[in-house]
């Protein structure tokens, strides 16, 4: 009597989401659509709040944190919608669900992938702001280089979360920002707040407490997202 | 639900409503420092109560749908039946207050802390409510919308919280504790009468939204827009 074939192990959460996220990035560098997509259009963003303002140098100096962050919750939406969609090509997603993996690591993969992409685009971003709006970097690079990472991880994690839920809806392209925007707006407050205080100085020493808002954030929507993903992708 | 309750729902909520209003109206004591504009107070306050109590109850159904090994459309209902009124009754809410705002602040709307959070939950729920309409599969629309229920449920203690924490121009919940004695039964009536109605309300868009479900369910190739309204009424016929 032969034994029985051994049934394919499964494989771990961690080696899963690097599998995944790795094949992400692959397909972002080889095309590089998405990338170029939203650098342009979070470009042409920055650029229409100064016609939208008209050339007043000091408004824009004051408001450039919150126009920054805008450009960059603009650009997510593009960013998010497409990388559900290219996992709707060709069914891939019911290919990458078959896999003997935890679904959750689609979710880790997808989330960290576009925090990573949303990242680089901030850090394209602000020598331009520098140019356009004519800010100063007062306190710390590598504090603007903290927010930057925080604020991109809070907009994707429940971005990630309701791309996949409106990927598959009808009216996708409304679905996405009406779901996401409200949610993110104390992400969107605290990165703000953090950057302008990074931009014109801190001397009441606030911008721990906006990064630990920004932290909290993250924590709940990153668990949240994690423990609910594996719901939306079943079928 | 047996009629003898819902319509009983409906006459003791509006019977109470009436009479806490006339009590609020004509009875209590006008405020010492807003005078006879404070008495929007009976209408704002448990206007807010019951939105915020059915937004809760949208996340309590979120909850127990997704816990729940097969798909119970009774939760699904409720849930939408609950977002539903309490998107209506938390935008009444906003109107009283901004009704209530323009005499007191000398604004109708400000960026306090507690309206901006206000503002932020009802977006939430229409979103929701919008999400539900883009879905076609009951399935995956219930599943969906619940995930959708409890991530924007987080919003509700910020809102509720947001007067304590935040401390600015939005006074502090009005409660039994923080008014006069003598306006407490004028607002207890009123809110007791707003959920009553809040329950008649509910239990009346529960039966329809049950209705669509079973209607859905039992007819997967018609679009919802398709099924009559005989049928989509008395899913009994379908069956």
């Amino acid at each position: 009597m032969s034994a029985p074939a051994p049934r394919p192990r499964a494989i771990g959460l961690v080696p899963a989401t690097l599998a995944l996220l790795r094949k992400d990035l692959l397909i972002e560098w080889r095309t590089r659509a998405r990338l170029n997509a939203i650098i342009f259009f979070a470009l042409a963003t920055l650029l229409m709040f100064s016609f939208a303002l008209g050339p007043d140098t000091k408004l824009l100096e004051k408001n450039a944190g919150g126009y920054f962050w805008l450009a960059i919750l603009f650009a997510s939406v593009l960013a998010l919608g497409e990388s559900f969609r290219v996992e709707a090509e060709n069914a891939c997603m019911d290919g990458v669900r078959l896999a003997p993996a935890d679904a959750r690591a689609i979710f880790l993969s997808k989330a960290v992938g576009n925090a990573l992409l949303l990242t680089a685009l901030g850090a394209l971003l602000v020598p331009v702001m520098v140019a356009l709006y004519g800010v100063r970097i007062v306190t710390s690079v590598a504090d603007l280089g903290l927010i930057l990472l925080l604020g991109c991880l809070a907009l994707s994690a429940p971005g990630t979360v309701y791309a996949a839920i409106s990927s598959n809806a009808r009216a996708r392209d409304v679905l996405l920002p009406l779901l996401l925007f409200p949610l993110v707006i104390p992400a969107l407050l605290s990165a703000t707040k953090a950057t302008t205080l990074v931009l014109q100085g801190d001397p009441m020493n606030q911008l721990n407490s906006w990064l630990g808002l920004l932290g909290g954030f993250n924590l709940i929507y990153w668990g949240v997202g994690f423990l609910l993903f594996p719901r939306i992708i079943e079928d | 639900m047996n009629k003898f309750i819902k319509w009983g729902l409906l006459a003791l909520g509006l019977g109470l409503l009436g009479y806490g209003w006339w009590l609020g109206l004509a009875w209590a004591p006008p405020d010492r420092e807003m005078g006879d504009v404070q008495r929007i107070m009976y209408v704002h306050v448990p206007l807010q109560w019951v939105a915020m109590l059915a937004m809760f109850i949208n996340f309590v159904a979120a909850v127990a749908f997704l816990l729940k090994s097969k798909a119970s459309w009774g939760l699904d209902s409720t849930a939408e039946a609950s977002a539903e009124i309490g998107l209506l009754l938390g935008t009444a809410g906003m109107i009283t207050g901004a009704i209530w705002g323009r005499p007191t602040w000398g604004v109708y709307w400000s960026w306090d802390p507690r309206l901006t959070s206000e503002a932020i939950m009802l977006v939430t729920y229409a979103g929701y409510l919008v999400l539900r309409k883009f879905v076609e599969d009951p399935d995956k629309r219930a599943t969906w919308s619940a995930v959708v229920a409890i991530i924007g449920a987080i919003n509700l203690p910020i809102v509720w919280f947001s007067v304590r924490w935040w401390r600015s121009l939005h006074q502090v919940q009005s409660s039994p504790r923080t008014v006069d004695p003598e306006m407490v039964l004028p607002l207890r009536v009123s809110a007791f009468g707003m959920l009553f109605l809040t329950l008649f309300l509910m239990a009346v868009r529960y039966r329809q939204a049950l209705a669509e479900r079973q209607a859905e369910v039992a007819l997967p190739d018609a679009l919802p827009g398709d099924i009559p309204a005989s049928l989509a009424h008395n899913p009994s016929k379908v069956a």
